[in-house]
């Protein structure tokens, strides 16, 4: 039994305000042969200079310090590719460093830009993110993927990451889905509305329009998992700027972009899900420990936790991210989330990690409605609407970057720029796609508040980045 | 000619014999659809790692000898004393201390069940396992957490009792030399180079 102490539970503290003035990203595609990474890296922070209607040059001179996500050195192969994004952008002779924590890389490359900022080390930072997975073909990639398991007592069997992953949906599968067919559809109906939501995003790799028979259709890559259940492999770059509240407001002078506070706090658990020790369920604040006693009675075999069912990082990343931020009940605070859809099974079992919906009872997110933008039993607007950029499912993984792509979503909702970055037809042209005739707005109407959840692997690394228009802070004095 | 490359430690020293890497030449990467025009090249390489399992190294022998051993904490300070680890640990994740090698064939044999696993129909590059793959996490009474390998027998469900078989004759040495089969499965049965 694993027992946490006060010193381990304390809130985390920031010294002072940080907020996010602006983001950018590059298209995101399964390969680009004709591109180098720092071309794309380029790409993503010019966009980020022209948000605030300043060219790169003007942005570059608030810089203090950077901060690099790159997960996979050896698929990129290239050690120290952050020293030469950062000598590509021009940025010597500042302080850079890289940040690896797998599939949260993006979200811990913002934790740390942002504790910079908040101690007052720097009054400026670029947090920069990408992957590159086109240097290898599939088979090689997969094996490249499953060095981030452990290399003696996991890795050996089959190479394969999703093997690893899989065991643990199948626990979630048939102890909390009770392998119902109606739960499979609802799997399914996940990668339907992110693949559907990619159909409006420029910049995402996989748009689809399909039902919920294509996805139970498509080959099984490790039962129930199926092709469409699973993310995508991506290369692509993403940035933001992290401020103080002085250089947050000269930045955003002639910009249309409104500075938003931000909070990012991180969680951990095993590498090896073999590893995991009995334990409580750590409480968020909308939950009480009774309504978890008889977890087991209701759920048989249900009541091992985090056993291979629950995201112990992921649920320590909420705690530490709503009480720094003051969240009490993130349906009712938030407005919008992205949330990271490794697949389909995940995506249900980090509702219940976060709170959205107690443990055991995922599937009612997707399946009241509230996740959609427009909740389609209701017509009315989705009551917390998630992965409207399409997620690791529709939009990207590009790993490194996936964690700031989901911010600057996020952002683009919170500054009610959404539709301008998603619908301009130039950028449609730009990336060589086709945006389509039924192109919907999916700007969340009055949104102030949002949250990205960024996932490694089998929950080894779990952050949690949460945004607010500081005119609507829950917590005065956060 | 090539050879492997083997490895052996005399004096504290890796001695390296045969070939550890093999030379294949670059190809230019061009675009047929733009004049044949240059995009990059390809980048072989095909290399041999000299790893060491340190205090692990006795799991893996003795996987080859038929035996299964785990790690307890034995440390009377500890909070998490008598606290039975596989996969192995070493040290002590609470006091950090040494833990003891303790075997846990016995207990294999007669509590290992299905806690979850999984059939994965695909495998990465260089897998040596046959496909489907049929990946188990482990169950025993008495022990901490739940060990993941695979089943080389029959169809996994929930629940279900397993055994634990080792790879004694050709062992790889590595986790691969360990796997599991149904209870009550005959002798005769088991794969090639297995046995109880
Ligand atoms: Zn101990």
């Amino acid at each position: 039994m694993i027992t946490f102490s006060k010193q381990q539970l304390k809130i985390p503290q920031l010294q002072r305000p940080v907020y996010l003035v602006t983001a950018g990203q590059s298209k995101f595609d399964r390969a680009f042969p004709d591109k180098r990474t720092e071309e794309l890296c380029i790409d993503a922070f010019t966009m980020a200079a022209h948000l605030l209607d300043m060219s790169p040059a003007e942005l570059k001179k608030y810089i203090h310090t950077c901060y690099y996500g790159h997960f996979a050195d050896h698929f990129g192969d290239q050690l120290l590719g952050e020293s030469v994004i950062h000598d590509r952008l021009g940025l010597d002779p500042l302080g850079n460093v890289g940040v690896k924590t797998g599939g949260a890389t993006g979200g811990s490359t913002l934790w740390e830009g942002l504790k910079a900022v908040a101690s007052g080390y720097s009054d400026c930072v670029l947090v920069m993110g990408w992957e590159r997975m086109d240097e290898v073909p599939t088979d090689e990639g997969n094996f490249l993927i499953s060095c981030a398991a452990d290399k003696d007592w996991e890795a050996p069997l089959g190479h394969i990451y999703t093997g690893y992953y899989a065991v643990m949906a199948q626990r979630y599968w048939q102890i909390f889905g009770k392998s119902e067919d109606s739960f499979r559809r609802t799997l399914a109906e996940i990668s339907v509305k992110h693949h559907g939501y990619a159909r409006f995003n420029p910049f995402a790799q996989s748009p689809m329009k399909i039902t919920v028979e294509d996805v139970l259709k498509s080959p099984v890559v490790a039962y129930p998992l199926r092709a469409l259940d699973c993310c995508l492999m991506s290369v692509g770059a993403a940035c933001t700027i992290l401020c103080d509240e002085d250089t947050a407001l000269k930045l955003t002078k002639n910009s249309k972009n409104k500075p938003l506070r931000i909070w990012v706090a991180a969680g951990s658990h095993t590498l090896r899900p073999a590893d995991r020790r009995d334990m409580d369920i750590p409480l968020l604040p909308n939950e009480t420990a009774d309504q978890y006693k008889d977890l087991g009675k209701r759920f048989p075999g249900g009541d091992r936790y985090p056993g291979f069912t629950g995201f112990l990082a992921a649920r320590m990343a909420a705690y530490y991210g709503y009480g720094m931020a003051g969240i009490a009940d993130p349906m009712e605070d938030l407005d919008v989330i992205e949330l990271h859809d490794a697949f389909t099974i995940s995506d249900v079992q980090t509702y219940e990690d976060i709170g959205l919906r107690p443990y055991g009872y995922g599937r009612d997110y997707v399946e009241s409605g509230d996740c959609y933008h427009i909740n389609p039993h209701t017509g009315k607007p989705g009551k917390l609407p998630s992965n409207l950029s399409g997620g690791l499912i529709g939009c990207m993984h590009s790993v490194g970057a996936t964690g700031i792509m989901q911010t600057f979503e996020i952002a683009t909702h919170l500054w009610n720029r959404w539709e301008e970055f998603h619908g301009d037809e130039m950028l449609w042209k730009k990336f060589d796609r086709k945006k389509p005739k039924d192109w919907t707005n999916l700007q969340v109407v009055g949104a102030k508040r949002g949250m990205a959840i960024s996932h490694a692997g089998v929950g080894s690394h779990v952050t949690s980045t949460i945004l607010m228009d500081p005119d609507h802070l829950i917590k005065k004095d956060a | 000619m090539s050879t492997y490359g083997h490895v052996f430690v005399k004096n504290n020293q890796y001695k390296l014999k045969g070939a550890f890497h093999h030379l294949t030449p670059n190809t230019p990467i061009r675009n047929a659809d733009d004049d044949w025009k240059l995009l990059g090249v390809t980048n072989p390489r095909d290399m041999t790692y000299i790893h060491s399992y340190g205090g692990e190294a006795v799991f893996f022998e003795s996987l080859s000898k038929g035996k299964l051993l785990a790690t307890r904490c034995d440390n009377t300070g500890c909070d998490s004393k008598g606290t039975i680890y596989i996969p192995f640990r070493i040290h002590c994740p609470d006091c950090l201390g040494k833990n003891r090698a303790i075997d846990l064939t016995d207990v294999a044999k007669k509590t290992a069940r299905i806690h979850t696993f999984m059939v994965c129909e695909r495998s990465g590059a260089f897998n040596m396992l046959d496909k489907p793959i049929k990946f188990i996490n482990i169950e025993f009474d008495g022990v901490a957490t739940i060990l993941m390998s695979y089943l080389s027998l029959g169809e996994p469900a929930f629940g279900m009792k397993v055994v634990p078989i080792f790879k004694t004759s050709g062992p790889t040495f590595t986790i691969l030399d360990l796997s599991w089969v149904p209870e009550g499965t005959k002798k005769e049965q088991l794969p090639e180079g297995f046995s109880f």
